[in-house]
């Protein structure tokens, strides 16, 4: 299958409606619900454990069009949070003590014209800020070289995705010529500290599977990453995220497409484990829209389900104490967080 | 009787032997499962040498399981064709090495 150049967005594809979507996510009938299986392990209503983390995403324009992206993003996309937004998320957080981190996803949050502006903005605040790095976008355009030094100076976390140790497997997630791209970034983000031992400037990778399988064990495939990343081109990085596809818009295109959706949600529901389920990422996550909605995270978001109607529904009304009291919205999507180890924004949640 | 000997859907119900005799088959798996965890190889390059081994005895079953367990584990297209190409080293070897068998015979019986 080629890699399409344009959203589903843009094709007018019915998989890009959030609808249908749940509708294909609900036909696999002999799959449980997700919420009986945690009913069995009393983890339902899943509520929240207390918001550490606020995830903002910033808009879905993006310079590449990944075959898996959960997001639909693209160059095509136009859907962009605006100043005013991201003041609302200030003013939210200076009354928010608890919430020490900031995630920023996209999209590429780096092609929001207002990106530097918020983090310079946040930093000030003191938060703890993670930039969901594409790693092209470093040399996409010139205005975007200095990022890495932008990083540096605000003490940016770095978390990018970089599927695969070699040119075949990342270029057939994210597009042709990617993994060179990447490897040069990761060089250039390397030269100014970012995952040099002492540094203090932090960069993580991301590792998605590049097909219809589960992720490897985080441990053993981070020690494979940093000698193949080590050897073959010099690079040092700090953690590696194993991170579960989630069936939802482009890769469960992918999986519709390709044949592989039902035996790909049998994998997962075989590998459901209760010790995931219960330290998944929405008990600790805030997500907040491009348009400032809320939601219990990024793929929620994507299929428009936003937060309880009990809680503050947008981030002018936030409050964290109601929203702590929430209950978490679920649907079989919610599968991709539970199955093995786990998975989240961070990567793998059990040992 | 199925009008195919093997149905892919078959793997999954590998568990089942135990049914007919429960004390072997479930010695079998706990052992089974032993042999992958984690030990002096890496559950990789375990996958890997299954990979390899289910070429050799040309198991389909075991071709679609350890596939998957390879690209799972994170192995690539290369590591997993060479491992093929191991167990076909083997398979060819061990076949032209009885060729010697074969030369010893004709020296016994020819003049």
């Amino acid at each position: 299958m080629a890699l399409s150049a344009t959203s589903l967005h843009r094709q007018k594809h019915e998989l890009s409606e959030p609808a249908y979507q749940l509708t294909v996510l609900q036909q696999g009938a002999q799959f449980p619900e997700f919420a009986a299986q945690l009913q069995q392990h009393d983890l339902y209503p899943l509520k929240p454990t207390g918001a550490t983390i606020l995830q903002v995403n910033v808009g879905k324009m993006c310079n590449q069009t990944c075959r898996h992206c959960h997001v639909d993003a693209g160059p095509d996309r136009k859907e962009i949070m605006t100043r005013e937004t991201m003041q609302l998320c200030l003013d939210a957080l200076v009354d928010s003590p608890d919430i020490t981190t900031i995630d920023l996803t996209g999209g590429a949050p780096e092609m929001n014209p207002d990106f530097r502006w918020f983090v310079e903005e946040l930093s000030k605040l003191g938060k703890q800020v993670i930039v969901r790095c594409n790693l092209t976008i470093i040399l996409a355009n010139k205005k975007y070289h200095d990022l890495p030094l932008f990083f540096k100076e605000h003490k940016v976390q770095v978390v990018s995705s970089l599927p695969y140790f070699a040119a075949s497997r990342t270029d057939a997630q994210r597009g042709d010529g990617v993994f060179d791209k990447s490897i040069k970034a990761l060089q250039l983000l390397n030269e100014v500290g970012y995952g040099k031992t002492g540094s203090g400037l932090q960069l993580d990778l991301v590792y998605n599977p590049s097909g219809a399988f589960l992720p490897a064990a985080q441990q053993a495939l981070e020690a494979e990453f940093k000698r193949r990343l080590k050897t073959g081109f010099d690079i040092d990085f700090n953690n590696l995220f194993c991170i579960t596809n989630l069936p939802i818009s482009r890769y469960l295109d992918y999986l519709v497409q390709s044949g592989n959706y039902e035996s790909y949600m049998e994998k997962l529901v075989d590998a459901f484990n209760p010790a995931a389920a219960a330290s998944v990422m929405c008990r600790n996550t805030i997500s907040v829209g491009w348009d400032g909605y809320l939601y219990d995270c990024d793929f929620n978001q994507m299929l428009e389900l936003h937060v309880s109607p009990t809680a503050p529904q947008h981030i002018r009304d936030f409050n964290l104490a109601a929203l702590n009291k929430r209950n978490i919205i679920l649907n079989q999507h919610c599968y991709g967080c539970t199955a093995g180890a786990g998975s989240s924004c961070g990567g793998q949640t059990v040992p | 009787m199925e009008k195919t000997y093997y149905d892919p859907a078959d793997l999954k119900k590998f568990g089942d032997i135990t049914q007919l005799q429960p004390e072997m088959g479930n010695k079998f798996f706990d052992y089974y499962g032993e042999v992958f965890k984690e030990g002096a190889l890496t559950a990789r390059e375990k996958a890997l040498i299954a990979l390899a081994v289910s070429h050799a005895v040309q198991c389909p079953y075991c071709i679609d399981a350890y596939t998957s367990d390879c690209l799972q584990k994170g192995a690539d297209e290369n590591q997993m064709m060479e491992a093929v190409h191991v167990a076909a080293a083997i398979k060819g070897g061990a076949a032209l090495v009885h060729g010697v068998q074969m030369m010893n015979k004709i020296k016994e019986l020819t003049m």
